[in-house]
């Protein structure tokens, strides 16, 4: 570091430094402040904001549809995890050898993750539509069904399963390419003594494979917590929230708070709930990805 | 491992018998076959999509629908192509959000990564974290005050406003980039230049860059794939029809038309339009996007 140790120098690093300091102090610092006091307010835009305290979160503690989307968006991410970790690692597992075939498949199953959540909802939007779509016509064809199932926005349930099924087909690539790379990176000699015991695959699996990729599945698993927590296009594309705001996720009342009513004082607080049920998550998130660098 | 430990692993675990052979082969069947059913579940919708995009409108109208067009026909594409304002319109607003949030993505943590990796910059650690801001809270949350600070600097419907929406979710990740890039950059050859008399910007643009290439295509590749996807921040930002970009128009052609009967075959065209440039991109890139991937995980 030698050249660039001088008194100098350290004006020039900050000056290199000031585009990104001052983006991150404009478009993330500022509103983050601006939301803390604005959650404060009572504010439609039209009428000047007017201080209120704490009142915005008294109100979203008696909202009943803020609980209903806040429950809404657990039992979403409680029902699509397992899923999604399970699902992924048996791929993973399924895949983890070199060879062209099991490459070609983890391609496959990667590419869902790279297109948007947008065009993939608009995309299962028409599958799962009653009179059109693929499925209903190949359930129909199978005899599993006798006639065509109203999936989207009637039922709460089944919507969130009809979305729960169109999430798992896009995301779950991503999980299973970790997943993969972990399994890679024991060493192999780890596999080898393990196998020169006779532990059975089972075995192998339980003691050996899952304990070495833990701190992966765990990591995996908050990423994915975090992301079903703050879900919002799926359900505003395949459901609109309904039956009744039933489907509305979290992000979604936030938004309809937000925008289309313009109480932007109670948006605001309720992003700030939002964020800092994601915080926690953050927070576990960054110390078990510290450890993995000690 | 030798290829005769594996072999004789391999045996020892399935047994040696005429079973443990049977076994192994009837292994290797299951693992193909399993292999090809997960590879024609998930390429089965795909396919379906661009499918029901050449087929002609009536077919596309039918029910039930068919498996394989009866009819070919591009009327689908056609009719999006003048859809509302057009579909260059919004090919155009989601190229140029997306080309944007790259050049600010690329214009912010060039510079910022070199000075992280390099100079000894007073409390920089604090700068640092201070930067990974965007980590701790969500971008959904901001969305409101963003969009009041837009709406008072007249960036609502601007593709530079959502540019820079979709450039500060990805910031965190494209910094990490960069900075792990310009750590890895040998020194020697930077404290060469420096003797032969180069500044500081030229050691940067002529010393360093070449070596960063790889961590710029990172960061330029996700930032891609973010703007062209991004959806809620658009939905809030863009409330005029001619600034949408594709997800939006998408949306919009799906609610709208369901009061008076969806056209299928138009916006499975328009899906197929919107997946075409990230399978393009990730099929072209693929070494990039997993070491990417799997970078950002760890962050």
């Amino acid at each position: 570091m030698s050249i660039y140790s001088t008194r100098s120098n350290r004006l020039t690093g900050l000056l290199y430094l000031a585009p990104a300091l001052a983006f991150v102090a404009a478009f993330t610092a500022w509103p983050l402040g601006q939301m803390l006091w604005v959650s404060l307010n009572s504010w439609s835009l039209i009428t000047p904001p007017k201080f209120i305290g704490l009142n915005n979160f008294t109100k979203a503690f008696n909202d009943k549809q803020f609980w209903v989307s806040l429950g809404f968006t657990l039992k979403y991410t409680l029902l699509i995890t397992p899923i999604l970790m399970i699902g992924g690692y048996a791929i993973a597992l399924l895949t983890v050898k070199n060879t062209p075939l099991r490459r070609f498949t983890r391609a496959v199953v990667f590419v869902p993750v790279v297109i948007g959540l947008g065009a993939s909802s608009l995309l299962w939007y028409w599958l799962f539509s009653t009179d059109y779509g693929f499925v209903n016509r190949l359930l129909l064809d199978f005899g599993l069904i006798d006639k065509a199932v109203i999936w989207l926005g009637v039922d709460a349930d089944r919507s969130n399963w009809a979305i729960i099924v169109s999430v798992v087909w896009k995301v779950l690539g991503f999980g299973m390419i970790l997943f993969v790379a972990a399994i890679q990176a024991i060493p192999p000699e780890v596999s080898e003594a393990a196998m020169v015991d006779g532990a059975s695959p089972w075995q192998r699996l339980t003691q050996v494979t899952l304990p070495l990729t833990l701190r992966t599945v765990l990591l995996v698993t908050l990423i994915s917590v975090i992301g079903s927590l703050l879900a919002f296009d799926q359900f505003y594309i395949m459901t609109a929230g309904q039956p009744q705001n039933l489907t509305a996720t979290s992000v979604f009342y936030v938004y309809l708070n937000s925008f289309p009513y313009l109480k932007l004082g109670y948006g605001a607080a309720l992003s700030l709930i939002l964020a800092v049920i994601i915080l926690v998550f953050t927070i576990i998130q960054m110390l078990l990805t510290r450890r993995s660098h000690a | 491992m030798s290829a005769d430990l594996a072999q004789s692993i391999d045996e020892t675990a399935a047994g040696n018998g005429v079973l443990g052979r049977l076994w192994r082969s009837r292994t290797k069947y299951l693992v193909g076959a399993a292999c090809l059913f997960i590879c024609v579940i998930m390429l089965a919708p795909l396919v379906a999509s661009v499918l029901a995009s050449v087929k002609s409108t009536a077919e596309a109208a039918a029910v039930p629908p068919t498996y394989v067009p009866q009819s070919w026909s591009l009327d689908s594409y056609l009719k999006l192509w003048v859809y509302q304002a057009g579909l260059p319109v919004y090919l155009l607003n989601s190229f140029g959000t997306a080309f944007m949030a790259i050049a600010f993505s690329l214009l912010l943590t060039v510079p910022a990564g070199y000075a992280l990796a390099r100079f000894p910059i007073p409390g920089k650690e604090l700068l640092f974290v201070f930067l990974l801001l965007a980590l701790i809270i969500p971008y959904q949350a901001l969305l409101t005050p963003i969009f009041l600070m837009f709406a008072q600097l007249k960036l609502t419907n601007s593709l530079v406003g959502l540019a820079i929406i979709h450039t500060a979710i990805q910031l965190p990740f494209s910094l990490y980039i960069m900075r792990n890039a310009f750590e890895a950059v040998p020194i020697e050859l930077e404290e060469a230049a420096v003797i032969d008399g180069c500044n500081s910007f030229q050691v940067l643009v002529r010393i360093c860059l070449p070596s960063v290439v790889p961590a710029m295509i990172t960061v330029a590749l996700f930032a891609f794939i973010t703007s062209w996807n991004e959806f809620l921040g658009a939905l809030v930002m863009m409330n005029r029809q001619d600034s949408f970009t594709l997800p939006l128009i998408l949306a919009a052609a799906r609610t709208e038309t369901s009061l008076g009967g969806t056209d299928w075959g138009m916006l499975q065209a328009g899906v197929t339009i919107s997946i075409i440039p990230c399978v393009g991109i990730y099929l072209m890139l693929q070494k990039y996007y997993v070491s990417g991937l799997l970078a950002g995980a760890v962050k």
